[in-house]
């Protein structure tokens, strides 16, 4: 426990220290909800477009940190040499990854509170009612991201295609899955595709808790599909993920 | 006899068809400089990964401070130190944070102010690891490896890549570590290092150790001298036993002609000739 929350320490400082992850993984989402509000006016799903819109990149923050940003870390680290000089430590592997995880959790958790300030400060979206049932709906998105995070890693062999894989994942994911507006004119197919993705039923989860003033347990298959992903997502992580480069 | 602090008996490792390593033995003692010698692909890097407890071994028994590194946990951890073959660290914390960082993770930690020190980095304490020059990030390795005052140091080609001055830089601090009363098992391919630092050798060719000895019963094996001169414009290299005699008939030979033994040369041979010698394969 207080090697967790050493490393807890570390990884915050590690983290905020970077400019890259400061200003890409936290930033973005910000901006792009800035700039996406300046384009969107008129109602979507019934409420003003902007409240839809914060709902949306609350989904692809989940995203684009937990899952994006977390393989990019763990990525470098460990092409770096730096996973694999950790586990020449005392500190136990669990406890690290724990760590990791939990700080890009807090990162997301701070992007949340943020993008709500930015809501009400430029647009005066309303603060969320069902706060309990919207913690948790984002908690389980950020931990089913962080999951599928850690299998993705297993996937990347080099740093320099790491970041144009991650990339290549999370944009089509979050257009397909209505963070940049909602899909209901999309053709048949790809809301087909989108629907089976994990960033979908996260958003509706959201939508529902923000816009509709629905709890969380309303809607149970989203819930499931969540989970569903992040079972896998740990299955593959259990199987994938290495502390080593690979060789040559 | 002090105890050993590594004992390794039959020790095989292979990756799919390729045994990297053949059923090796050694013992290394308490506060020995022990050195791994031997060309790429030789096997020293995954002799060092079993030791440090990273990879798993086929065959043997193999005991490092008491543990089975195949099976240790955390307080095997807290007595060794690595230095990784290719490893960096965060470029974006600095020199005193990375070794608090990494202090934190051992029960009874170096004085951190005193590791920066000791590997020479106190002028950079408050530096990013990103702007140090090649040299210094590999003292920040060193440093690290010692943060947590382990009984046991591995340096694993602690010097490839290095000029000339930051290769004696890095090797005084070797030095010191071993007044330190550490046992260091480095390895190396260069030969005047395994010279210069270690107390005792093992030459690896191919999986197998093919000499064992400190570096002056390796190169006392031989008793040659090699006499090189030239004659008529062609290079002449005789090995003897007897190089008193040679040298008499030489020079007394070229004086009764009244001319110079062109580019006369005595050497005994180095560990380096014993190492080729030893390493290159027969058919040469």
């Amino acid at each position: 426990m207080r090697l967790y929350r050493l490393q807890l320490r570390w990884e915050q400082l590690l983290f905020w220290r970077s400019r890259e992850s400061a200003v890409f993984v936290f930033l973005f989402p910000l901006l792009l909800f800035t700039l996406l509000t300046a384009v969107y006016n008129g109602r979507i799903y019934g409420r003003p477009a902007s409240w839809a819109l914060l709902a949306g990149m609350l989904g692809y923050g989940a995203a684009t940190t937990a899952f994006a940003g977390l393989a990019l870390i763990l990525v470098a680290r460990r092409e770096l040499g730096i996973l694999k000089r950790i586990r020449s430590t005392p500190l136990p592997p669990a406890t690290y990854l724990v760590a990791v995880l939990t700080s890009i959790m807090l990162v997301f958790a701070l992007q949340a509170v943020s993008l709500f300030v930015l809501g009400k400060v430029l647009k005066s979206t309303p603060w969320p009612q069902n706060v309990v049932s919207l913690a948790l709906a984002l908690a389980l998105g950020a931990a089913v991201f962080a999951a599928l995070g850690l299998a993705l890693t297993g996937y990347i062999r080099s740093l320099e295609g790491s970041s144009a894989i991650v990339n290549v994942i999370v944009l089509p994911m979050a257009f397909l899955s209505g963070s940049f507006g909602p899909t209901r004119h999309y053709p048949q197919a790809l809301r087909a595709i989108g629907a089976v993705l994990p960033l979908k039923p996260l958003i509706d989860l959201i939508n529902g808790i923000y816009l509709h003033g629905q709890q969380i347990w309303d809607r149970p298959r989203a819930v499931a599909i969540l989970i569903a992903w992040g079972i896998f997502g740990m299955a593959v992580a259990i199987r994938k993920f290495r502390w080593e480069p690979r060789e040559g | 006899m002090p105890a050993a602090a590594i004992s390794v008996h039959g020790l095989r490792k292979s990756y799919g068809d390729y045994e990297a390593v053949r059923g090796i033995s050694f013992e290394i003692a308490e506060g020995e400089v022990f050195g791994l010698l031997g060309p790429n692909g030789a096997g020293k890097t995954t002799t060092i990964e079993i030791l440090e407890g990273y990879r798993p071994r086929d065959a043997g028994e193999v005991d490092v401070l008491g543990f089975d590194p195949g099976r240790a946990g955390p307080s095997f951890r807290e007595r060794i130190g690595v230095v990784l073959q290719q490893s960096q660290l965060w470029p974006t914390i600095t020199v005193a944070e990375t070794h608090r960082m990494f202090a934190g993770y051992y029960d009874r930690p170096r004085d951190v102010d005193e590791v920066i020190k000791l590997v020479g980095l106190e002028e950079k304490r408050d530096a990013r690891v990103k702007t140090l020059s090649g040299g210094q990030k590999r003292r920040l390795d060193l440093g690290v490896a010692l943060v947590g005052d382990p009984d046991l140091v591995f340096l694993d080609e602690p010097t490839t890549g290095f000029d000339p001055a930051a290769r004696r830089a890095a090797w005084d601090m070797i030095r010191a570590l071993r007044s330190l009363g550490k046992t260091i098992l480095l390895t190396t391919h260069y030969l005047d290092e395994a010279e210069q630092l270690a107390d005792r050798v093992a030459v690896l060719r191919e999986g197998q150790i093919i000499r064992e000895g400190t570096p002056a019963e390796l190169t006392g094996g031989t008793n040659e001298t090699e006499v090189r001169y030239r004659q008529d414009g062609h290079e002449v290299v005789i090995h003897t036993t007897e190089p008193t005699r040679l040298l008499q008939e030489l020079t007394a030979a070229a004086l009764a002609e009244g001319r110079e033994v062109e580019g006369l040369q005595v050497r005994r041979p180095t560990l380096e000739d014993v190492y080729l010698s030893l390493t290159t394969p027969e058919e040469r």
